[in-house]
């Protein structure tokens, strides 16, 4: 089944055309990625998905509703949750605060709970830090529960707002080049725990630079080079694209 | 939340882990409680500025949830201590109310007056928040000067009764600073609460990274206005207790030295930390007392100390338990 399904959108600022009419459709329990060059419109075509900006043209429908033009606030609360590519943790937080955070939209209560403390608040709070330790041994974090987040390593960073992002309990969660300035065993670490996101029942749309990742995880990979799709398949057929090849090593390497 | 489990928690962190002491904290209590003794046996001067350093404990710790958690500025917090203590004066005084029938009033007026000026200003972020509330303290400060029938001006508002129930008033000075030091505690056991919560998650959310918590479904705007509007009670607390506590206010009592001096109470003693507002209040307030020898050098003993506190202590005072944790561990990993 279609999670989520892009239609004809475009994106322009003012004479630019970051997005122009890019379709594409996401399965249930795949992972899925969106690549392509420097300035391709990838990051714009994400932040036009997750509600950060609406759409000049076109129609996103998630989970069976049209999104198209939502804040942002509400797509996550339908489940559509994403993360940034410059790691955006609460750096003066634990590490397990930061995941705690992360249960916001699956939580409810506000002063007057956190004031009176009532049974079901109690159980909540409860929840959410045995839930929040059991993601963060989920990504490999267990140990650094305690710490404060500014201290981990990029690599862990990076983890840790997968697993924040995880806690919102998403149907579909975006990640804005997850592997950007991680070395080969950080980008390894973070593809198997992509995978086991996967394996959990959670559909993973991922924009990536680093080709090795997206060619190791993704069932399909749809391919974007100034603002257009120009081609879409499984990353077999990506490989051997023509036109993924001339977008990625120049138009004479390809007609050569 | 539904029943997914992301796999064995490996280390699970139990609940009922208990609050260990550190000796900073133990230390910081019993300077307090001796401060506490001597100004109780001495009276007189000293209890009022210890009352007003409690009276400033209330106002920073609302503060605090404004600028400290929610990492916002406000340069205008003394408009709300003017809308409690006139509102206490007017009631009290003016209209004959008992005193605890007006403190409940005052506060809901400042909270509806928060809630009506902060959801357009709070749209402002940085400078601009900061420029826009430092206006609100302003035009504060300039309706109780001018607004005379209301506020009766220059002159100030005299005869306000002390705090009380029925016929039962807190005649003496050592009274009041027993329930002025109730109300600073009740008031930051409930601040712990409130940080120590999914909302005041959110709010620190917000302080580390708007982006991060709107991707998250928090709520940024509304959650601003809470955190605003819960400064504003306490600061409007703060504000009738000053006018029980003396029996007098006039404008000078809520203009701008207020913003300065509970910034310097917030960031000496630490700010976004639960015991920090307090320390720096009763620090800023006892310091010009204590200097009150040197004559004429008094002013610069009093912003020497400061400066060096702020440079050996940048997080402030509050953050010596953490930074003498953080030594111990550097030393004994250099040690290993």
């Amino acid at each position: 089944m279609t999670l989520l399904s892009v239609a004809n959108v475009s994106k322009r600022f003012g004479g630019l055309v970051a997005n122009d009419q890019i379709s594409f459709e996401v399965p249930e329990q795949t992972v899925f990625a969106v690549i392509g060059p420097n300035g391709a419109g990838k990051t714009t075509l994400f932040n036009t998905i997750s509600g950060f900006f609406s759409p000049t043209e076109g129609r996103i429908t998630f989970d069976g509703a049209d999104i198209t033009g939502l804040a942002q606030r509400k797509i996550a609360a339908r489940g559509l949750v994403r993360t940034y590519q410059l790691v955006q943790l609460f750096k003066d937080l634990t590490v397990a605060e930061n995941v705690q955070v992360g249960f916001h939209l699956v939580t409810k209560g506000a002063i007057g709970a956190a004031l009176l403390r009532p049974r079901w608040m109690r159980a909540q709070e409860a929840r959410v830090r045995d839930e929040a330790n059991e993601l963060l041994a989920f990504v490999g974090l267990a140990a650094q529960a305690g710490a404060r987040a500014d201290t981990l390593p990029y690599g862990q960073q990076r983890l840790l707002e997968v697993a924040r992002a995880l806690a919102a309990q998403p149907k579909l969660l975006l990640l804005d080049e997850p592997a950007a300035g991680l070395n080969t065993g950080e980008t390894q670490a973070l593809a198997e725990v992509i995978l086991r996101i996967r394996d959990r029942g959670v559909t993973v749309l991922l924009i990536e630079h680093d080709m090795s990742l997206v060619m190791q995880i993704a069932q399909r990979i749809v391919v974007l080079d100034f603002g257009k799709k120009i081609a879409e398949g499984t990353p077999a057929e990506i490989k051997t694209h023509p036109d993924v090849i001339a977008a990625y090593l120049g138009t004479e390497a390809a007609h050569a | 939340m539904h029943d997914v489990t992301w796999g064995p928690a490996l280390d699970k962190v139990t609940h009922k882990e208990k609050h260990r002491w550190s000796v900073v904290e133990i230390s910081g209590a019993l300077v307090g409680l001796a401060l506490l003794a001597v100004v109780f046996v001495h009276g007189g001067h000293f209890l009022t500025v210890i009352g007003f350093a409690a009276i400033y404990g209330i106002f920073c710790t609302g503060l605090n949830f404004f600028m400290g958690y929610t990492g916002q500025a406000s340069f205008g917090q003394n408009a709300f201590a003017a809308l409690g203590g006139y509102g206490t004066a007017i009631l009290c005084a003016g209209q004959g109310w008992q005193p605890i029938v007006a403190l409940p009033v005052t506060m809901v007026i400042s909270a509806a007056i928060a809630v009506v000026v902060g959801y357009p200003t709070l749209r402002l972020r940085g400078h601009y928040l900061a420029m826009a509330t430092f206006a609100l303290g302003l035009i504060t400060y300039e309706l109780s000067v001018e607004w005379i029938g209301l506020t009766q001006g220059y002159m100030g508002y005299a005869g306000i009764p002390p705090l009380g129930i029925g016929r039962y008033e807190l005649t003496s000075d050592r009274q009041q600073l027993v329930v002025l030091i109730l109300v600073l505690l009740f008031g930051v056991w409930i601040a712990q609460r409130l940080k120590d919560s999914r909302f005041g998650r959110a709010l620190r959310a917000i302080a580390g990274s708007e982006a991060a918590a709107n991707a998250l479904g928090i709520d940024i705007a509304r959650y601003k206005l809470a955190a605003f509007v819960v400064a504003a009670v306490y600061a409007s607390v703060a504000g009738s207790l000053f006018a029980h506590f003396i029996g007098f206010i006039s404008p000078e009592v809520f203009g701008l030295s207020m913003v300065t001096l509970s910034f310097t109470m917030l960031y000496l003693g630490g700010i976004g930390t639960i015991w920090g507002p307090i320390v720096g209040a009763v620090i800023v307030s006892i310091l010009p007392e204590a200097f009150r020898g040197l004559k004429e050098l008094q002013d610069i003993a009093y912003a020497s100390v400061l400066i060096l506190i702020l440079i050996f202590f940048p997080k402030g005072l509050a953050a010596l338990p953490g930074m003498i944790a953080h030594w111990r561990a550097r030393k004994a990993e250099a040690a290993s």
